[in-house]
């Protein structure tokens, strides 16, 4: 994984609360096997019409939008399905960062494993945000990993919170698999007590 | 220390925690399907990584499979692939794997619980967000990404946060016809699919006890809708008994200890929860969903809202586009409401039970003019046990399409869908825009309810019939 960078970059706004995993990659798209090209279907039942062409109403369709890097948008974002291929979209189609004042739990974990920090602000911070966007469509936000803050255009400076070991593990790109089994000792050692306790679970 | 089930389990599933990394967590049992596992057997292979404990798998296909016409090949070559891979993988890697033509086969949580996979106690995950179904057997089981699922078969643990507890108690008994959907349905309406974000929620209380295994599985599978990890329910009398004898449960002397351990999980007496609801049974009507979220819901006697029933400003602006997406006006009698398709089956209600309520219901009756009628059972073993009693006659009487196991229409991949404007009631777990079909309407509802609808054309308080 591609360690993540502090960055200016153009916040797209998609006002709406609730957005499922079903909006963010429908279906129809699932049945690849390969993790890349997902980009491409994001959002696609409102981002296209019926004809394949462009929606001009759908939010991330504004030409101020176009090459964002960061997602602003409403409560309990990733809300529906465990499918990895909603993230897999959203950072295929050129974004690393998303801020939301909730998630849906199995969608903020998924962010982790593909580079994408998913950041918690508060209504207020979210509301600020998203006024400052709907005055001057295409600013940008700065985003500080290190700092774990959000600076707007207009100077107005907030501090998030993150679980310290997702930070690292995005700061430097880690594969979690390769840091987990620097634990293998004491996986081995559960393992051997595990098969004493719950015999009927090995047979 | 007074414990929750929730911190039990949690407790002795606590591999290590290393300073400045999450909780490592064990995971007994892993659950697969198709569409979740692809890129994490690849990623295993491109890092020369192997399976660390085979056993622990249980695999079926389910999602993309079609539900007629089994016998021809799968139409779509995308699909095709995907099922393919599958086949291929757990060959590889020597996995158990229910495919499609076999007999064990159907939807993933469904078959699980009949091959008494999962027991009490146990961490359970799977690339599916509906794992949650197996909390009904007091199990910790949650729906994770597919990076995970590729850690758990590498490392056989997950890094996990602690959630926080949430007991959601419902008292008293439930109503004639009104059932664990309902339950769930009526919990979802009253905390919204946020509300146990962060959570685990463990269902308790008299209306909860009583119910049957399929009841409690109905149940715990929708928790995810309700925003939380997992749901889970005290193993008691009724999990052993449906338990023992099962392919996978322990037997002889194991079985007594496996059962002297279940018997230690339920919460202890007066063990806090960060949160409690509280829900009376006996107010709990048949409910029905009237927009785009599984949060808006109503029961049967009510009525669609109105936009300015809401105080909060998103819920508001929510029901201004669920109604203009579902096409309903503020204030149309739930019953006023047409159907042209009911859809019984999905890992919701896709068991025996749900099979029975409906022929119940359908006997003697003829499907509405116009509206089409299915009927696809959770797997090929509910299916026989339907046609051994008869249900599926019935059904097929009164104008039914009698189908082959898989997910079918609950997400539509398998070319079981709605076409745009078409509505539904379905006993499935999300009514999302065009979940069954791009522009498709979607109305969750149990399946008594849903049978009704496909009888009168429009959906009816069953506790009137």
């Amino acid at each position: 994984m591609e360690p993540y960078n502090n960055h200016t970059s153009i916040a797209a706004l998609i006002n709406r609360s609730n957005v499922d995993t079903d909006q963010i990659i429908p279906k129809q798209f699932l049945k690849k096997v390969e993790r890349s090209g997902f980009g491409i279907h994001l959002f696609h039942d409102w981002r296209f019409n019926d004809d394949g062409s462009d929606n001009p109403d759908f939010e991330l369709n504004k030409p101020a939008f176009q090459s964002a890097k960061i997602l602003v948008t409403g409560d309990n974002f990733g809300c529906g399905s465990s499918r990895e291929h909603a993230p897999w979209a959203i950072a295929d189609y050129g974004f690393n960062t998303i801020i939301s004042s909730s998630y849906a739990d199995i969608f903020y974990n998924n962010c982790f494993k593909n580079g994408i920090l998913p950041i918690r602000a508060t209504q207020e911070q979210l509301q600020l945000i998203a006024n400052e966007i709907n005055s001057h469509e295409g600013c940008s936000l700065t985003i500080n990993l290190e700092e774990q803050t959000v600076v707007t255009p207009l100077g107005n400076n907030f501090a998030f919170e993150l679980d310290p070991f997702r930070k690292e593990n995005l700061l430097h790109g880690l594969d979690d698999i390769g840091l987990t089994l620097e634990q293998i000792d004491k996986i081995d050692e559960y393992e051997q007590k595990h098969r004493r306790l719950y015999p009927w679970l090995w047979t | 220390m007074k414990k929750t089930m929730y911190e039990k389990i949690w407790d002795s599933h606590l591999v290590c925690e290393a300073a400045g990394q999450a909780p490592l967590v064990y995971v007994d049992r892993h659950l697969m399907h198709e569409v979740t596992s692809p890129q994490a057997f690849e990623g295993l292979r491109n890092a020369n990584r192997k399976i660390r404990n085979p056993h622990s798998i249980l695999a079926t296909m389910d999602h993309c499979v079609p539900t007629k016409d089994r016998d021809l090949p799968i139409a779509d070559p995308i699909a095709r692939k995907q099922i393919e891979t599958m086949a291929e993988n757990c060959r590889e890697n020597n996995l158990n794997l229910y495919d499609i033509k076999n007999p064990n086969n159907g939807v993933i949580h469904i078959v699980v619980p009949e091959h008494g996979f999962v027991h009490p106690g146990m961490v359970t995950v799977c690339g599916d967000s509906h794992t949650a179904t197996h909390g009904a057997f007091g199990a910790l089981a949650f729906g994770i990404g597919t990076s995970e699922v590729e850690h758990v078969m590498a490392t056989q643990t997950l890094p996990q946060m602690k959630s926080k507890t949430m007991l959601v108690r419902v008292d008293g008994k439930l109503p004639k016809y009104s059932s664990a959907k309902d339950i769930i349905l009526a919990v979802i309406g009253k905390i919204g699919t946020a509300g146990g974000t962060g959570y685990v929620i463990e269902f308790a209380g008299e209306a909860v006890i009583d119910l049957t295994m399929e009841g409690r599985m109905t149940l715990c599978n929708m928790a995810i809708e309700g925003g939380a990890r997992a749901g889970l329910v005290m193993p008691d009398e009724k999990t052993y008994e449906y338990l023992k004898g099962r392919e996978f449960a322990p037997s002889g002397s194991e079985w007594d200890t496996a059962l002297a351990y279940w018997k230690t999980l339920p919460s202890d007496d007066d063990a806090e929860f960060d949160t409690v609801v509280i829900l009376t049974a006996d107010d709990i009507a048949p409910q029905v969903t009237w927009g785009t979220s599984p949060e808006q819901v109503a029961p049967v006697s009510g009525a669609v809202p109105s936009p300015e029933d809401f105080n909060d400003e998103g819920k508001r602006q929510a029901c201004i586009s669920a109604l203009n997406y579902m096409d309903l006006k503020p204030k149309t009698k739930i019953t006023d409401i047409p159907v042209n398709l009911v859809f019984l089956g999905s890992c919701t209600n896709g068991r025996i039970e749900d099979f029975r309520i409906a022929a119940e219901i359908t006997k003697n009756h003829k499907v509405a003019d116009g509206v089409t009628a299915i009927a696809v059972p959770g797997s090929y073993k509910v299916k026989e046990q339907a046609e051994q009693e008869g249900l599926d006659q019935i059904l097929i009487d009164a104008g039914w399409e009698w189908r082959d196991p898989g997910c079918s229409m609950c997400l539509a991949m398998n070319g079981d869908e709605l076409t745009p404007g078409q509505r539904s009631a379905s006993t499935s777990n999300r009514n999302f825009e065009g979940r069954q079909g791009k522009g498709g309407r979607t109305h969750l509802v149990s399946p008594a309810m849903a049978a009704a609808a496909a009888t009168a054309g429009h959906f009816v308080d069953i506790r009137n019939l």
